[in-house]
C-alpha cells in the first residue's frame, strides 16, 4: 500500500441521541489509492454518509462522537487535526459532492460568489483571477455561457445543472480526493448517466481518487474500481469490482445482487427482495448483525461478528460461511 | 455537443423574459402596498422638512430666545407660534427633526448590529454560548425598558460634554441617547436572529460550504446571514419609529437631549404645562412624531409583505 492516499482504520462514530447510543459506524477501514475510484455502496442508513463525513470532521460534536480510529491522508491523521486545520483540508485536499443539488447551493448567493469563494480562500486567487477560473470550471463541467452565468442564482438553474455546478465548486482547488455522496439519486435517470460520465472524465482529467457512496449497484459497476460493501455500519465484503460481480462472498452482497431488476428476468417471477428489515442501530451489535436476514445462517454468526477475511487476492468478506458452498469457514 | 451548447443560450434568451432579481421583485410587490408606497412618501416629505427647511430658517434662529415674544399663537411671523421663551416652533420642529431621525436611523444601527450579533453567535454555534446570551437576553428583556432608559439617561446624562460636528454644536446627550436607545432594544431582533440561525445552520448548502473549507465565521456573515436579511430589514424598520418615540419620552421626562438642542420629543416636555393655553406648543411636534411614524409602520408592513419569501404574487 505504498501509493495509499487515504488509509482508515477502525473508524468507529457514535450519536448520543436521547433514545440512547446509535451505532452509525463499528470499526470500518479501508484505504483509497491515488487516482483510484471506490465505490461504497449499502442500503440507506448503514452509515455510508456518516462514516465520509466523519473523515471530513463534519459530523456535528454533540451529538455525534467519533469513537474511535484513525484517518491517515497523506502522513497526518485527519480525526486528530483541529477545525482550522480541517477547513484547510476541506475543498483543497478533499471536495465533498452531496446528494441534493437542489438543496445544496445557497439560494441566495449567486452562483459566481459560491464559486470564487474558495479560490480565494484556498488558493488567494484575487476576484478578477477567480472569476477567470470560474469561468474555466463551469466550462469544463458543461455549462453553456459560462461567463453570464456567474451572476445567476441558483433557481435559475436546472437540477442537473446545479449538480454540475456543485462539481464545479468541489473540483475547483483541484483536490487529490473527491467524496461523492450519492450525487446522482436525486436527478433522473438520463442526466445521472451524464453526470457519471462527466465525474469519469474529470477524473481522467485531474488524476484524482474518488470515493463513491451509492445504492445504485449499475453505477457501480459502469465506474469503480473497487467496491465496499457496508451493512449497519461495518464494511461486508472488499473487492475489485469484476470479483465482486462475478463471485460474491458475502451473502449480504448476493442478495443485492439477486435483488437487482433484471431486463431479461421472466414477467411471471417476482422481483427479488431481502426478508427482514436492516437492525436497529440503537442495540450495540452483537453476532453478525446480517444473521437475522441470512439464508446461510449458522450458530456461531449469532454470538460472534465475522471481520473481514481473505477469501481471494483483494477479495475479502465478513462471513463464516463460504456462500458458495454452503460450509463454515 | 458543441452545435448544441453554442445554440442553447440564444433559445433561451428567445424563450424567457429574463429573470427578476430579488430587489426588483421586492419592489415590483412594495409598489402594489398603498399604504406603503403612502408611507415612503411622507418619509420623504419629512425628511425634506427636516433637512430642507435648514435652508431656510438658520440653526441660530431655532435657538434664539426673545421673551417679549413668548407663547404667540401661529402667525404669518411664526407660522406654528413661539414658545414659552419665545423661540420659534417651525424652525425648532426642523432642527429638532433632524435630530429625532437621526436619534431614529443611529439607535436602530446600533440595536441591529448588536442584534444580529448576539442572535447569529447564539444560533449558530448552540450549546453554551446559546444559553449564555439568551439568558442575558432575557434577563433585559424582563426589566421595563422605560425604567432601563431613564436609569441609564440618568447615570450617563450629563457627563458628555457638547460636540462639535460639521461646524455645528450638539448636546452630548444625543450620544448617550442614541447609545442607550440602541443597547435597550436589541433584544427582539436578537431572538428574531437566533431562530433564522437556528433553521437555516441545518439546511445542506451550509454542510456544502463547510465541506469546501468556509470557516464558521464566513458561514456566519457570508452565507446565513444573507438568508435572513428579510426579517432583519422589516425589523429595523419598525424599531426606527420605536427609537423616535422612544427620544421622546425620555426627552418628555426631562431626562433625553437637553436644551438648546431640539428635538420633537423635548419640545413636547416644554408643553406640558401650556396644554390648554398654548396647543399649538405641543400640537407641531406631536404630530411630526405621529406622521413619521405612522410612516415608518406603513413602510415597515409594506416591506414585510413585499420580502415575504412565501408570496409568489408580483
Amino acid at each position: 500500500m505504498a501509493n495509499s492516499l487515504l488509509q482508515v482504520s477502525n473508524l468507529r462514530t457514535r450519536f448520543h441521541t436521547p433514545e440512547g447510543t446509535v451505532y452509525a459506524v463499528n470499526g470500518i477501514s479501508f484505504h483509497v489509492n491515488g487516482g483510484e475510484t471506490v465505490a461504497i455502496v449499502g442500503e440507506s442508513g448503514c452509515g455510508k454518509s456518516v462514516s465520509m463525513m466523519s473523515l471530513l470532521g463534519l459530523v456535528p460534536t454533540p451529538p455525534g462522537e467519533i469513537y474511535s480510529g484513525t484517518a491517515i491522508y497523506r502522513q497526518s491523521d485527519l480525526l486528530k487535526k483541529t477545525e482550522a486545520e480541517m477547513e484547510d483540508v476541506r475543498g483543497r485536499e478533499i471536495s465533498m459532492i452531496f446528494q441534493d443539488p437542489m438543496t445544496s447551493l445557497n439560494p441566495v448567493l449567486t452562483v459566481g460568489r459560491q464559486l470564487t469563494e474558495s479560490l480565494r480562500v484556498h488558493l488567494g486567487m484575487t476576484q478578477a483571477e477567480a472569476e477567470r477560473r470560474a469561468v474555466e470550471l463551469l466550462e469544463q463541467v458543461g455549462i453553456p455561457d459560462p461567463a453570464r452565468r456567474l451572476g445567476d442564482y441558483p433557481h435559475q438553474f436546472s437540477g442537473g445543472m446545479r449538480q454540475r455546478v456543485m462539481i464545479a465548486m468541489a473540483l475547483s482547488c483541484t483536490p487529490s480526493l473527491l467524496i461523492a455522496d450519492e450525487p446522482t439519486t436525486a436527478l433522473d435517470v438520463t442526466i445521472q448517466a451524464q453526470i457519471v460520465e462527466l465525474v469519469a472524465q474529470l477524473r481522467a482529467a485531474l488524476h484524482m481518487a474518488i470515493i463513491w457512496i451509492t445504492h445504485d449497484l449499475g453505477v457501480v459497476a459502469g465506474m469503480a474500481d473497487r467496491v465496499l460493501v457496508m451493512y449497519a455500519g461495518y464494511i461486508v465484503e472488499e473487492a475489485d469490482v469484476q470479483d465482486l460481480y462475478d463471485s460474491p462472498s458475502h451473502p449480504y452482497t448476493l442478495a443485492l445482487l439477486a435483488a437487482l431488476p433484471r431486463v431479461d428476468r421472466r414477467r411471471d417471477q417476482r422481483l427479488k427482495s431481502i426478508p427482514g428489515t436492516p437492525p436497529n442501530l440503537l442495540v450495540e451489535p452483537h453476532g453478525c448483525p446480517f444473521a437475522p436476514r441470512c439464508e446461510f445462517v449458522i450458530e456461531k454468526c449469532r454470538h460472534e461478528n465475522p471481520t473481514l477475511i481473505e477469501v481471494d487476492k483483494n477479495h475479502s468478506s465478513a462471513c463464516w460461511v463460504n456462500v458458495k458452498t454452503g460450509a463454515p469457514r | 455537443m458543441t452545435a448544441q451548447t453554442s445554440s442553447l443560450p440564444q433559445l433561451v434568451d428567445d424563450l424567457s423574459t429574463p429573470p427578476l432579481s430579488l430587489s426588483r421583485l421586492v419592489w415590483l410587490r412594495f409598489r402594489r402596498h398603498k399604504m406603503a408606497v403612502f408611507g415612503g412618501i411622507l418619509l420623504i416629505l419629512l425628511v425634506l422638512y427636516s433637512f430642507g427647511g435648514a435652508f431656510v430658517y438658520t440653526e441660530k434662529y431655532a435657538n434664539f430666545n426673545d421673551t417679549s415674544q413668548r407663547l404667540l399663537p401661529p402667525s404669518l411671523e411664526h407660522p406654528f407660534g413661539t414658545d414659552s421663551i419665545g423661540r420659534d416652533i417651525l424652525a425648532r420642529t426642523i432642527y429638532g427633526g433632524q435630530i429625532s431621525l437621526f436619534i431614529g436611523l443611529v439607535a436602530v444601527l446600533i440595536e441591529t448590529i448588536l442584534g444580529i450579533i448576539v442572535g447569529a453567535l447564539a444560533g449558530y454555534y448552540g450549546g453554551w454560548v446559546d444559553a449564555i446570551l439568551m439568558r442575558i437576553t432575557e434577563a433585559l428583556l424582563n426589566i421595563p425598558t422605560i425604567f432601563l432608559l431613564l436609569v441609564m439617561a440618568k447615570f450617563f446624562g450629563g457627563k458628555i460634554p457638547e460636540i462639535e460636528f460639521a461646524g455645528r454644536s450638539f448636546s452630548g446627550s444625543v450620544v448617550v441617547i442614541v447609545v442607550i436607545i440602541g443597547i435597550t432594544s436589541w433584544m427582539y431582533l436578537a431572538r428574531i436572529v437566533r431562530a433564522e440561525f437556528l433553521s437555516l445552520k441545518e439546511r445542506e448548502f451550509i454542510l456544502a460550504a463547510r465541506a469546501t473549507g468556509t470557516s464558521n465565521i464566513e458561514i456566519i456573515f457570508l452565507h446565513i446571514l444573507p438568508n435572513t436579511i428579510a426579517p432583519i430589514i422589516v425589523s429595523s424598520t419598525l424599531s426606527v419609529a420605536n427609537a423616535i418615540l422612544a427620544e421622546a419620552y425620555i426627552s418628555f421626562l426631562g431626562l433625553g437631549v437637553q436644551e438648546p438642542t431640539a428635538t420633537w420629543g423635548n419640545m413636547l416636555d416644554k408643553s406640558a404645562k401650556y396644554l390648554d393655553s398654548a396647543p399649538w406648543l405641543w400640537f407641531f411636534p406631536g404630530m411630526l412624531i405621529l406622521l413619521t411614524t405612522l410612516g415608518i409602520n406603513f413602510v415597515g408592513d409594506g416591506l414585510r409583505d413585499a420580502l415575504d419569501p412565501r408570496s409568489r404574487t408580483v
